[in-house]
């Protein structure tokens, strides 16, 4: 995940390299989490799906927009993401990004649960559910 | 008033007699057919002959969609369509209380007529937007912008461009645009996310605006201008701390407050950044959000030190004084965002902790304080609390309520 984000927010070459340090190992760490999680792990219910969908377009949103054209985030349509490894994202999701303001959502969501969200976007993420009365 | 009745009165008056009664009875008769004809041009108005002071707005924000709201009464008026992306949707006032300008995510702009229940004006002014406010004599409204980045200001009738100040912080390099406040002398204070710098740009002359740069900090998240317009603060997500410029003495440079107030501890994770505005400033103390820790800093505003923290339920996103300064109500960030927590000002604590539903994203006080109004998205409603019960008085439907904006914004500053 360098994309130079870390880069453009300026800061000291040595804060940088611990940064960069401590980004890797938490990468491999939560990948590791993620491949343990995703293996056996079913893919979310739909009920789940539900609550994942509006998760990300709500909570996430505030940060990367409901319509996911980024904000203080980055943008997160198939287009801004392509090119850009479904591990490196999912570990992204789950572990955070130091340096930014990305933090890391495992104690909400499980490895199976940040691929399938990773993968919907990737692809096209799906609308929000109406609910009743709108 | 019908046909039937205006006959009646004109019979009435032709059996009494008296010319200066019959001038009366017409002249009464006339002006209620003008106000009529001037209520039905006015398309589909929210109500006949009244005052803006009580209206507000409540952003639907997944729907596109904003409620009119009337606080004396406790109600809706009507819905507006048609607004675009309003996710992080940000509200201005006019100087009339009449108009309000909402900022889309999607950079739309749209000038909305409170009484005539309609939008006036609405335009595409930027790929991505978070917020603006209105000039101190009430002509130009200022847009702050992610993409491109910077602020664009537009003439508050017609919304026509009026200038724009790219926020270009080095050759080539533009950066998202936080906090963005009015102050005094047609100024505009705001924060550079990327740059770290906070700029004061003077519209005096609106085709020539002039900009000063002073460094601030590691990415500046969002920013306040105290009631009085003399402080601008920027919140730092970078670092802890807080950047505080002195308007009155600018060319003293930004010096920093509650320095290291995270006594280098690790941060907690932050799942929605806090928000700042003025509201923060309650009986000469600034009531600011924690990033990264579960407290609510508070510092003395006449010499910026710290005089206390106050533990609360998560991460606080509003920390908002009731206008008297005797309350400050907290709301959280993701995941404890399904409470509220109400401090005393004057024992520094928290001495209430509400459950207005899934997803608080907003409170705003009535202008006098005694009833806030709390959007709960995931609930789908608006919940009114007389603030000196806590008790609910009115419960309202909204889809995924998120900003509510009343009109008494109008006359504050840095609103």
């Amino acid at each position: 995940m360098t994309d130079g984000h870390e880069n453009r927010l300026g800061y000291a070459k040595e804060g940088l390299v611990v940064r960069l340090l401590v980004s890797r190992m938490l990468v491999s760490s939560v990948l590791a989490v993620a491949a343990v999680g995703g293996a056996g792990a079913a893919e979310p219910d739909l009920v789940r799906r539900a609550q994942l969908v509006s998760m990300v377009r709500q909570d996430c949103g505030s940060c990367h927009g409901l319509r996911l054209t980024g904000g203080l985030g980055p943008a997160l349509l198939p287009d801004s993401l392509s090119g850009k490894p479904a591990a490196a994202l999912i570990a992204a999701v789950l572990g955070g990004r130091p340096g930014t303001a990305m933090p890391g959502w495992s104690r909400f969501l499980s490895g199976a649960e940040a691929a399938w969200i990773v993968e919907q976007l990737q692809r096209g993420f799906p609308p929000l559910a109406e609910r009743g009365g709108w | 008033m019908d046909r039937r009745a205006v006959a009646a009165r004109f019979s009435a008056t032709r059996r009494k007699g008296g010319l200066v009664n019959r001038w009366r009875t017409i002249s009464r008769v006339l002006a209620g057919l003008a106000a009529v004809v001037v209520a039905g041009c006015a398309g589909r108005p929210v109500a006949g002959l009244r005052g803006t002071g009580d209206l507000g707005i409540v952003i639907e924000r997944a729907s596109g969609s904003v409620q009119i709201v009337d606080h004396s009464g406790r109600r809706s008026l009507g819905r507006i369509e048609g607004l675009g992306d309003l996710s992080h949707a940000h509200a201005t006032v006019s100087r009339d209380g009449r108009y309000a300008y909402v900022f889309g995510r999607d950079g739309g702009l749209t000038k909305l007529d409170l009484l005539a229940g309609r939008i006036d004006r609405r335009i595409i002014q930027a790929g991505n937007s978070i917020g603006g406010s209105i000039s101190q004599d009430g002509r130009l409204v200022v847009a702050q912008n992610y993409q491109p980045g910077g602020i664009k200001a537009f003439d508050a009738d017609t919304l026509a461009p009026v200038a724009e100040v790219a926020a270009e912080y080095a050759p080539g390099r533009f950066s998202k645009v936080v906090g963005l406040a009015d102050v005094p002398g047609q100024g505009f204070a705001y924060a550079l996310f990327d740059a770290g710098e906070i700029w004061v740009t003077d519209f005096t002359d609106p085709s020539a605006p002039r900009t000063r740069r002073f460094a601030a900090g590691k990415q500046p998240y969002d920013g306040l201008v105290t009631p009085g317009g003399r402080y601008f603060m920027a919140g730092l997500f970078g670092e802890d701390g807080i950047a505080l410029l002195d308007l009155w003495q600018p060319e003293q440079g930004v010096r920093r407050i509650l320095d290291g107030y995270g006594r280098g501890e690790d941060k907690l994770p932050v799942f929605k950044m806090p928000h700042l505005r003025g509201w923060a400033v309650a009986d000469g103390k600034a009531y600011l959000p924690a990033v990264g820790r579960h407290e609510v800093l508070v510092v003395d505003v006449t010499d910026w030190r710290e005089v206390g923290r106050i533990a609360v339920a998560g991460q606080p996103v509003f920390v908002m004084a009731r206008p008297d300064g005797r309350q400050v109500w907290v709301n959280f960030a993701f995941p404890d965002n399904a409470l509220v927590q109400v401090i005393d000002t004057l024992e520094g604590a928290v001495i209430d902790t509400l459950s207005p539903g899934r997803a608080v994203l907003h409170m705003e006080f009535t202008p006098r304080g005694e009833a806030v109004w709390v959007s709960a998205r995931d609930d789908d409603r608006v919940t009114v609390y007389d603030t000196a019960t806590r008790k609910a008085l009115a419960v309202l439907p909204a889809r995924a309520p998120s900003g509510i904006f009343f009109t008494a914004r109008a006359a504050r500053i840095g609103f």
